[in-house]
């Protein structure tokens, strides 16, 4: 696994990361005790920093032929469709089950607790496709790596997953496949915490 | 207010990618499957370049989408034409303080949140989703907006279901859609 953070690949110093992290807003206790959630739904309401999380993503993919951009579901649909429509790919959500109505493949993961799956329509991707996978956060990897499974399931070839905020280090390794992970900012903290 | 016209080329060519599914999620219903349009770029961007045509330049600074294929098509609207993204969710999705307002189903009910704050009193404010049906959906994230002071401006769809009269739902609202399924 090939974890690189976008200020130490070509944007060290940029001010559009600065502005990124600053319009997260960090909940803590959320889902429960301990959690410091990342909230990116404040990132979304300050278009300007919004657009440069787009504009980062697109300006490092636009050239790499990819003509897959897939989304997992539900924040990575916040951000996977304008990825893809600005480098002309296509876009697929990846969802939990009984959402997509087509037929489905199905790839089961873990949690801390219990499992859960992700979805995608049969016939959305050809063999042979390059891929991105974008979601909004990558915590221990586990959605990705199901993600990942799922397009090299039916032959597409997975070039990288774009996350808005990763964890530097997350208890020893991300469950990738080898796959690289390419990260804008890191989690925030509460100030004075 | 619809785009549909026999002869227009780009909403000709939007409505061909819909796909239909029989019997989903249960027998009698015909499902318009909207991810066949996402996998095409060209129809996809036609799709999205067809509401900024509409709403950009008219002052909307907020574009509220339901979840989730709400998600997929507000924000590159909001994006082109300068405006806040608000994702309207269901219950428990929302970290921070949220306002609820619920609605009724064929069976039962449910319920949409919103973000406290996210939203200020006077913002002019488009709802969008991938399709209106009964239109309980949009009405009650018409409320959530309009209970924080904003203006809904105009609902925005992909389809429209017209023979399920959500138009009709919708307060007198303006719903403006791309392609009719009868």
């Amino acid at each position: 696994m090939v974890e690189m953070f976008a200020a130490e690949n070509g944007l060290k110093g940029d001010p559009r990361l600065q502005a990124i992290s600053n319009a997260i807003r960090v909940v803590p206790h959320f889902p429960k005790q301990g959690i410091m959630f990342q909230d990116i739904t404040t990132l979304l309401l300050d278009h300007k920093a919004f657009k440069h999380t787009v504009d980062i993503f697109v300006e490092r993919y636009k050239d790499m032929d990819i003509s897959l951009v897939a989304g997992v579901e539900a924040r990575g649909f916040m951000f996977g469709p304008s990825i893809a429509l600005a480098i002309g790919a296509k876009f697929v959500p990846l969802r939990k089950p009984k959402k997509l109505p087509g037929e489905v493949i199905a790839e089961a993961y873990e949690l801390e607790y219990g499992r859960d799956c992700l979805e995608m329509h049969v016939g959305a991707v050809e063999a042979g496709e390059r891929a991105i996978v974008i979601d909004d956060l990558v915590a221990t990897g586990g959605t990705l790596s199901a993600a990942i499974r799922l397009l090299e399931r039916v032959g597409a070839q997975v070039v990288e997953c774009g996350c808005v905020i990763g964890l530097r280090e997350v208890k020893g390794q991300l469950r990738l496949n080898g796959k690289p992970l390419y990260i804008l900012v890191e989690p925030r903290e509460i100030d004075g915490c | 207010m619809s785009a549909y016209r026999d002869k227009d080329p780009l909403i000709h060519g939007i409505q061909s990618k819909i796909r239909v599914v029989p019997n989903f999620p249960k027998p009698g219903i015909m499902f318009q499957d909207i991810t066949t349009l996402l996998l095409d770029p060209k129809a996809f961007k036609d799709t999205i370049d067809l509401f900024v045509e509409r709403y950009k330049g008219k002052n909307i600074s907020v574009v509220a989408g339901i979840e989730a294929r709400g998600f997929i098509f507000g924000p590159p609207i909001a994006l082109e034409i300068g405006a806040k993204f608000v994702p309207l969710r269901k219950p428990k999705k929302l970290p921070g303080k949220v306002i609820s307002e619920e609605y009724i189903l064929e069976y039962g009910k449910d319920c949409l949140e919103m973000h406290v704050g996210a939203v200020e009193p006077g913002e002019r404010a488009l709802v969008v989703d991938d399709l209106i049906a009964t239109g309980g959906t949009l009405c009650a994230a018409m409320q959530l907006l309009e209970r924080v002071g904003a203006e809904v401006v105009e609902c925005a769809c992909v389809i429209e279901l017209p023979d399920l009269k959500g138009r009709e739902r919708l307060n007198g609202k303006p719903l403006y859609v791309l392609v009719e399924s009868r």
